[in-house]
């Protein structure tokens, strides 16, 4: 296991998003736009490795019988300080993410990659495995909100690629796009052509129907 | 230094399962984490306070363009925004010989002197304290008066609404009004900052001809002049937004001054 196979895993093979499906939350609310994909993006990804650097610190001195009061305690703090960074510096974006930043708290992903690696890693792997989880997760919104952008408006970070039909082009913007509803289908689509490359990743039934076992030839 | 450090050696040397561990670490750990926020918070605080003064500035010049005719009244006046005037709440006069650029309400609201504690029954905008002097913002044209602009500020539902009325020269007529801050629940609450919703005040009149102040977000369909829909599933932001302005255009609030106002004109 080495730092390499932390960082680079979780981009396809163990990607946070397609095959764990954690963090979904966000990838559909603020995917709107490639702009606010990105900010989330980077933003996800700090809170990933500062708080699993910070968990791994003090892993040894965590009771087990609080671990997750303490491990969630850590994570909100580092989200409330980056949003005031936000409110701050990126005033603008830290109003269209608006309740998004301070969600990161109660994203899945954070708290499970503390629990389920920095609590039993030293700092440096967990700070990768951040980044790489991080990454992973970057990587699908990424995609979704260019999706979801380029269709939607026909343009990308708020740029017109091609002329809509409204201003005399070709180009017939799909209104769906710019809804929730979009960032299900497009998720959906991805998660089965990452299956699709990687068969292994295809869960086993948990069970099958016996009746229509039986009626088979 | 030795000594010093050893109880803290021996507290991390204990189990993770004993208690003093356990409460010690909660204890740390919550210290530690509520410094981090409040450092940051405190810090930032004064690069936030200039964003959100600038928003401020940037929503009332963003009513002003929405009002038909009004940029071209400014350019005929010679005058690129609107003045500023401070006004005495009690009686309704200008206050003289003060600049009203240097009005600074969080330090009114601090000094007994500038501003009056509200009785609980008074305070329908649920702001505790009230200001002896406000600005106002006016455009006037050869001593007539425009357009006037009030600010107001209450309790919504989880955040203090700042809002910015616009009043036509008839001091009933409401010309427009902008949203100037809230935080109340995205997709609820919030859509007050909407457009198409702050599309619905423009011709609605504050009071009737006795001058009782009737204003009012209505739930369904509005149908006298005093009436704005309301927006479903914010109704603590809608009677929010009533009382703030029932509050302001009231008594303890610009009463006085309308009234002075409608008597005696500038």
């Amino acid at each position: 296991m080495s730092l390499k196979h932390h960082l680079i895993s979780p981009l396809l093979g163990n990607n946070p998003i397609t095959l764990q499906i954690l963090g979904i939350c966000s990838a559909l609310a603020v995917t709107t736009t490639l702009s606010t994909a990105i900010t989330m993006s980077v933003a996800l990804t700090v809170v990933l490795c500062l708080s699993g650097g910070v968990i791994s610190l003090m892993r040894h001195h965590i009771p087990p019988s609080i671990r997750l009061i303490i491990q969630i305690t850590i994570v909100a703090s580092i989200v409330i300080v980056i949003d005031q960074f936000m409110q701050a510096f990126m005033f603008e974006m830290s109003k269209r993410l608006s309740i998004f930043v301070g969600l990161i708290v109660t994203n899945c992903l954070v708290l499970g990659r503390a629990e389920a690696f920095a609590m039993r890693n030293p700092v440096l792997p967990s700070v990768v495995d951040g980044l790489g989880n991080g990454l992973g997760y970057s990587l699908i919104l990424l995609i979704v909100g260019a999706l979801r952008e380029f269709l939607g408006t026909g343009g990308l970070m708020g740029v017109p690629l091609v002329t809509t039909v409204a201003e005399g082009g070709w180009f017939e913007p799909l209104g769906l796009m710019q809804l929730a509803p979009s960032a299900f289908f497009i998720l959906g689509l991805l998660v089965w052509l990452v299956r699709v490359l990687r068969p292994e990743q295809v869960e086993q039934p948990e069970f099958r129907l016996k009746a229509a076992e039986d009626r088979r030839p | 230094m030795a000594k010093l450090l050893s109880p803290i050696r021996n507290f991390f040397a204990r189990s993770n399962d004993d208690l003093v561990k356990i409460i010690g670490m909660a204890v740390l750990v919550a210290l530690v984490s509520s410094a981090a926020v409040s450092v940051a918070a405190v810090m930032l605080r004064p690069y936030q306070e200039a964003n959100r003064a600038a928003e401020r500035q940037a929503r009332i010049d963003q009513m002003l363009d929405t009002l038909p005719g009004m940029r071209d009244l400014m350019m005929e006046s010679g005058v690129d925004t609107l003045e500023t005037r401070l006004v005495n709440l009690d009686d309704g006069s200008f206050a003289s010989g003060e600049d009203p650029a240097g009005f600074d309400l969080e330090a009114a609201l601090q000094d007994p002197n500038a501003s009056i504690a509200l009785d609980p029954d008074a305070d329908i905008a649920g702001i505790k304290r009230r200001a002896n002097q406000s600005p106002v913002y006016l455009l006037q044209k050869d001593g007539d008066l425009k357009l006037i602009v009030l600010p107001v500020y209450g309790a919504g539902y989880q955040s203090t609404i700042r809002a910015a009325l616009a009043i036509e020269a008839d001091l009933t007529t409401i010309a427009a009004l902008a949203i100037v801050e809230q935080g109340d629940t995205p997709g609820f609450g919030a859509r007050i900052e909407e457009p198409e919703w702050l599309a619905l005040w423009p011709g609605k009149k504050i009071a009737d001809e006795t001058g009782t102040v009737r204003i009012e977000l209505v739930r369904g369909g509005a149908s006298t002049p005093y009436e704005v829909d309301g927006i479903s599933g914010a109704t603590r932001t809608s009677t929010g937004l009533t009382n703030i302005l029932r509050f302001w255009l009231g008594d303890k609030g610009f009463g006085p001054f309308l009234a002075r106002l409608r008597q005696e004109g500038l």
